[in-house]
């Protein structure tokens, strides 16, 4: 009988903890039903999928580790790898070669703005969210200034295929079409109609396995206690401020790989918008997968990706038979979006608050105690 | 040699005093609009144009500047949330259309309508933001993200009819920009309106909608000078204090969230009035960003902030986002107007957030 209870609580406790991801698995089961989309048509674009973003929420893990939360200013990494795409693209290097050139470019650049962006974070203990996410408007603007104005005059860009027609500046879209899927294509094998994009899974595998060590070394180490308490770490003779500012480096170097992964498979981007919603549903899907702000592993990486982008590849046709309207699913889903993000949040917050009271009445209770043996 | 040193120091504690009253950022913005003003004349921008096209804007974006106070009073830090508020008076006025109002009746009814939605809204936001204390702004934003997202499927869904709101073809759903003529496009603008171009001078001023922001600013000066204003400002400033002063703080908060979100709603409504279009959909999601810095450039900090600061910064932010591109594009033929605006506005939130001696809250 006691154990029968035991049982049913943990049942219960299962579903409240994975209460997002569950939910997103009821959405997708209405949804794809509704959508009329075939299986082998599904499974092959989740595979396109899970390839081109699986490696740029993988970068949200670490800051999460060292306890600074979800990383909204990714996007720095992002438009560090961008910068390096359209200096490759103006070198006509193609291919897997012009890629890793890319990501070679970007490492410096991302390292910059990874130091400019932890250092600051520094400076916002407890408000780090939204500090990192203002840091990726400002930011945002630097790229303005750099590839708007200053390719061209300053940095030299040699092709008008490039550039905009007033001599200066990059165009709106920059095209990667002799680059495109090089990565994904390289070892692709074929299942039943299904792509693999081999190569890219193992780029992904690789990138799992780094964490996984890295989470074992002392470095690792220091950033889980900086994470758990700061005033814990630095107790214990860690150099907290170097840790966070070395967690938002490497951070934002693995957004930049991520991105030039990401944009090698869509084979063209948007200069001056391709970066502005990544960290939002990189964080979504990360969300999805049951991650929370203080917590999150790889399995939930995979989880968020499929489900996430499940809901989103079958929301805009199962919101036209719904209610007729494709836009009705279009912004069905930039909603549930947002709305994931905020539940997580409010989930973090209210959560922390609960145990600071609880830790303030353990407190007050042990003062009593102590008091009684006084008397 | 002993007393060169000391006037030398002495004149560096002075700049550095100025420095910290006043804010490195806040002088360089200053010191930059007065620039632009100074050299629109040389580049041959009019200079009373310009000066019109700045108060203009300060009168459609003050009120919703004016919002970010009560919160920031309270101790629920910048209002990034503003959207939730937006949205509220967004429904006033399609509702409003909707009911058959027009004229000025429409904005009175429009003003009227909202009303309900903002304490509706306001009560459940500031509700949430009781329960997250400390993490108020991360939430904001994205609760002001969620609501208009939201919004933008009800837009399509709510049963609208009225053929100036509603797409022609469909019948149904709501149009992106809706115009404003016939209803209250510049009803405020126009009462005792100053237009100098009969004498040759191109300054017009909208007195009207300046005279609604001092009337609402000053309303908001008198509350925060009654009990419940002071006691509001104390739990802001302290509330482990005024809980012990016997402060309801849950309360206080509340109010202020309350408050901040009328205000976003009836400062939508004169920002369409000015602007003469209602602007759906997507429309209100980035606004919070830019009420935002403009109260920071006006000297306010992430909890502290008063009345001169919406005046001040509204004017500032305003005209800079209005002289750039004239005085760039005379001067250089080369419009960098959007990445300034974005580096200055996102740049003062950031030296606000992160700003270490008011950040131990």
């Amino acid at each position: 009988m006691n154990n029968l209870l035991n049982k049913k609580v943990s049942v219960l406790d299962l579903i409240r903890n994975n209460s997002v991801p569950l939910m997103f698995i009821l959405i997708c089961a209405i949804f794809i039903p509704l959508s009329g989309f075939s299986g082998s048509y599904l499974l092959n674009e989740i595979m396109t999928r899970l390839g081109r973003n699986a490696f740029l929420i993988l970068s949200l893990l670490i800051p999460i580790m060292a306890g600074m939360g979800l990383n909204f200013g990714m996007t720095l990494g992002a438009m560090a790898g961008e910068i390096g795409l359209i200096l490759v693209a103006d070198w006509q290097i193609w291919g897997i070669p012009g890629l890793i050139l890319a990501a070679i470019i970007s490492i410096p650049i991302s390292i910059l703005l990874g130091l400019m962006c932890g250092k600051l974070l520094n400076r916002a203990k407890g408000r780090e969210m939204i500090t990192s996410y203002i840091i990726s408007f400002f930011v945002n603007g630097l790229y303005q200034l750099v590839v708007l104005y200053m390719m061209g005059p300053i940095i030299p860009i040699a092709h008008n295929t490039l550039k905009l027609p007033r001599g200066y500046g990059i165009r709106n879209t920059v095209s990667l079409l002799p680059m495109r899927q090089s990565i994904d294509n390289a070892l692709a094998i074929y299942v039943g109609g299904v792509k693999i994009p081999v190569l890219t899974l193992i780029i992904i595998a690789l990138a799992c396995l780094f964490i996984i060590w890295f989470r074992k070394t002392k470095l690792g180490q220091d950033m889980r206690a900086v994470g758990q308490d700061m005033e814990v770490a630095r107790d214990a003779g860690i150099n907290v401020e170097r840790t966070r500012i070395i967690s938002m480096v490497i951070s934002t170097v693995f957004a930049g790989f991520g991105m030039i992964i990401y944009l090698q498979n869509l084979g063209n981007f948007p200069t001056y918008s391709a970066h502005t919603n990544v960290g939002m549903f990189c964080i979504a899907a990360l969300l999805v997968g049951g991650a929370s702000v203080e917590k999150a592993s790889i399995g939930n990486v995979f989880l968020g990706v499929i489900l996430f982008h499940t809901m989103f590849i079958v929301a805009p046709s199962a919101g036209t038979k719904i209610a007729g309207d494709s836009m009705i699913g279009e912004y069905f889903r930039v909603f549930v979006s947002y709305a994931v993000i905020t539940v997580a949040l409010v989930m973090y917050e209210a959560k922390k608050r609960k145990s600071q009271s609880l830790m303030g009445q353990m407190l007050a209770q042990a003062q009593k105690d102590e008091e009684g043996k006084a008397e | 040699m002993g007393k060169q040193i000391t006037t030398s120091l002495g004149n560096k504690t002075r700049f550095r005093q100025l420095v910290d009253s006043f804010g490195l950022p806040r002088i360089i913005i200053t010191g930059f609009l007065l620039l632009l003003f100074i050299s629109a004349p040389i580049v041959g921008a009019d200079f009373a144009t310009q000066l019109t096209n700045t108060i203009n804007r300060f009168s459609w974006n003050a009120v919703l500047v004016l919002a970010m106070v009560p919160m920031i009073h309270s101790g629920c830090g910048l209002n990034f949330g503003l959207p939730l508020g937006i949205v509220s008076g967004l429904l006033g006025a399609t509702l409003s259309i909707e009911l058959g109002f027009t004229g000025a009746m429409s904005f009175v009814m429009a003003i009227v309508i909202s009303t309900p939605f903002a304490l509706l809204f306001g009560g459940g936001y500031g509700w949430l933001l009781n329960k997250i204390k400390g993490g108020e702004m991360m939430i904001a934003t994205y609760v002001g993200f969620s609501a208009v997202s939201f919004m933008c499927m009800m837009w399509l869904l709510l049963p609208y009819h009225s053929p100036t709101m509603v797409w022609g073809f469909a019948g149904t759903g709501l149009r992106t920009v809706i115009s404003l003529e016939g209803f209250y496009d510049q009803l405020l603008a126009n009462f005792l309106k100053i237009d100098l171009s009969s004498i040759g001078i191109n300054l017009v001023i909208p007195t009207g909608s300046l005279l609604v922001f001092a009337l609402l600013a000053l309303a908001m000066w008198a509350f925060l000078h009654t009990k419940t204003g002071t006691a509001m400002t104390a739990v802001g400033s302290n509330p482990a204090f005024a809980k012990a002063a016997g402060i309801n703080v849950d309360k206080m908060r509340l109010i202020s969230v309350i408050m901040s979100t009328w205000l976003g709603a009836v400062g939508i409504l004169i920002y369409e009035q000015g602007f003469g279009f209602i602007q759906l959909y997507m429309g209100p999601f980035w606004m919070a960003l830019p009420a935002v810095s403009a109260i920071l450039i006006g000297g306010a900090s992430v909890n502290k902030a008063s009345i001169p600061n919406v005046i001040i910064g509204t004017f500032l932010f305003q005209g800079i986002v209005t002289m750039t591109p004239t005085v760039m594009n005379s001067a250089f033929h080369m419009d960098m107007s959007e990445v300034i605006r974005v580096i200055v506005s996102q740049g003062m939130i950031l030296y606000a957030l992160t700003r270490k001696t008011e950040g131990g809250r």
